[in-house]
């Protein structure tokens, strides 16, 4: 793995917010590696320091011990800071907080202006970004007629128009519907598997964790577990001790296991769950003892 | 029912005013003013009006929204009027009691009148015809050689345009607040003056702590987009002046030229 590849990487990472006692770390020598491409979730209970890593990534919070390292450059360094928080962009929880005009498409340009970036290059950034989220018929309505999950896809154009190489998404479903939760969703993995940007989602929700290549889970400042999701959700055990809970297809073999099933330990969707169990059965006790369970 | 009120009084339209420069609007509105307070004789007062009627017309708001507009001042107006007819000395029109209103009051109080209702109206014609975001863009322009003078022009026109933007979504906060305190039993209608205020209380705290909430993830998500002041920032809108903009300098600059001659020759 060449050191280009590499986008995100914090080395023995430490940090204590100035309020807490000196024993309290919310970061606590903690080791991370974010590949170029990457979509990554970040999974944790609160408390956990999910949020405060994700800080660490564009340089709001600078680790008070170890170092950060966006695309090669150190994060404590202050004359790279513009230049780390261009490469890797936040979109935060609450979609409200975030979106800075009154006009979507002024919003989005935000970014690019503060950069100093010619006004017919804003311009087509700008299209380019709304169009990218699917949020371009609305660039000239008010953000505040929109819906949640529509105000959120306007904050990631927002990011977008900045044209990073990575983004950090804190939370961003947590105030969202249903519907909401998924458009976000969705427009995430496009921005990840057509542009190749690197997607960083901090998350507590399983389902939105099962969606990604990679999940890492944190807990008390420390990776608990580091895997594909197939890997670390595998580790029921593991995921119990620290109180977070696994999608409800692992639970349900975890569970037939336990009660003598030899059923591999790796379906996350529904139906391959289902298949799982059927072909076990089936290897079990044949075709008809299927029907009476 | 807080939904209900309307920020800015912008009324949205595609007519040569609304088209125009915001700056443009800005320095004629304001020479507008200026010339108002020179003017003097009824010719004067008619050409102003005409320079009014005309803008009026061009923009197609409608004279009952400009009354609405003008409707709370409607008192003061009134007080002035009768102030000056009472008070202003000269020959006796009626006489009753101790108080004498006088000819020269009455075209006093009748000037006076027509004056502040047509700088209302001038003033109403600005903010009805340019959106707020269009108007602190063309300020902040307008401003930009007092950044010499050290004057924060750009944090000025940074903070009215969040001002702005974040109305909308302080008023939805306090229209929960309001329906979960009332939930509770809170009281915000009956009463008097002072225990209706102090019902607000209720209402107020948790607005301010969550806006210092607010205002404190808006300005690290503000960060994080690169902001750092206004130094070297470009803009997505350019302001450009057009033909429309030459015509109405034209129009008016004849039109207050007419009033200040008039004035300095004493008709």
């Amino acid at each position: 793995m060449g050191a280009s590849e590499i986008i995100l990487q914090g080395k023995d990472l430490s940090y204590r917010y100035e309020s807490s006692p000196e024993s309290d770390l919310a970061l606590d020598g903690l080791n991370i590696t974010v590949k170029r491409g990457e979509l990554l979730a970040v999974l944790g209970h609160n408390g956990s320091g999910k949020s405060t890593l994700a800080k660490h990534f564009n340089a709001i919070l600078l680790p008070t011990g170890g170092a950060m390292y966006v695309a090669g450059m150190d994060t404590s360094d202050e004359d790279m800071l513009y230049l780390v928080r261009q490469t890797v962009g936040m979109v935060f929880q609450n979609p409200d907080n975030q979106i800075v005009a009154n006009v979507v498409e002024e919003d989005v340009a935000f970014a690019p202006e503060n950069l100093g970036v010619e006004t017919h290059e804003i311009r087509k950034r700008v299209d380019d970004a709304l169009k990218a989220v699917g949020m371009y018929e609305y660039r000239e309505h008010a953000p505040h007629r929109l819906s949640g999950g529509q105000k959120q896809r306007v904050a990631i154009a927002g990011v977008i128009a900045m044209m990073p190489e990575c983004i950090v998404l804190d939370e961003p479903t947590a105030m969202l519907d249903p519907v909401g939760r998924n458009e976000v969703l969705k427009t995430i993995k496009k921005l990840n598997s057509e542009r190749g940007i690197t997607i960083v989602l901090i998350t507590h929700h399983m389902e939105e964790a099962a969606i990604c290549d990679r999940v890492v889970v944190m807990e008390s400042g420390r990776i608990a577990a580091d895997g594909t999701p197939k890997e670390v959700f595998a580790k029921v055990e593991l995921m119990k001790s620290i109180d977070l809970a696994v999608p409800q297809t692992i639970e349900l073999i975890y569970r037939l296991r336990k009660r003598g099933l030899d059923i591999p330990l790796d379906a996350l969707s529904v139906e391959e769950c289902a298949e799982a169990i059927m072909s076990s059965l089936s290897t079990v006790g044949g075709g008809s003892h299927v029907r009476n369970y | 029912m807080l939904k209900d009120i309307t920020l800015g009084q912008y009324f949205p339209g595609t007519t040569s005013i609304h088209r125009m420069d915001p700056r443009m609007k800005l320095i004629l509105t304001t020479a507008y003013i200026v010339v108002l307070f020179v003017a003097k004789g009824i010719l004067s007062y008619m050409l102003l009006l005409a320079w009014l009627l005309t803008t009026v017309r061009l923009s197609r708001i409608k004279i009952s929204v400009i009354f609405r507009g003008v409707r709370p001042l409607l008192f003061i107006i009134s007080l002035t009027a009768l102030l000056n007819m009472l008070y202003t000395p000269g020959r006796p029109a009626l006489e009753f009691w101790i108080l004498t209103i006088t000819y020269e009051g009455i075209f006093v109080a009748i000037k006076m009148v027509s004056r502040i209702i047509m700088l209302i109206t001038g003033t109403l014609l600005l903010t009805y015809t340019t959106s707020p975001i269009v108007l602190t863009d063309g300020l902040e322009q307008l401003l930009n050689p007092l950044k010499k003078l050290r004057v924060p022009v750009h944090e000025l026109a940074m903070m009215m345009s969040i001002a702005l933007r974040f109305i909308p979504t302080l008023i939805e906060e306090a229209d929960k607040i309001i329906n979960a305190q009332k939930a509770r039993g809170a009281d915000f209608e009956t009463g008097s003056i002072f225990k209706r205020a102090k019902a607000l209380i209720p209402l107020l705290v948790p607005l301010f702590i969550s806006a210092f909430r607010r205002a404190d993830e808006l300005a690290i998500a503000m960060e994080c987009r690169c902001y750092r002041g206004g130094e070297g920032r470009t803009s997505l809108r350019q302001l450009k002046y057009s033909s429309i903009d030459l015509k109405a300098m034209l129009f008016s600059v004849i039109v207050f030229t007419a009033v200040i001659v008039l004035r300095v020759l004493g008709i």
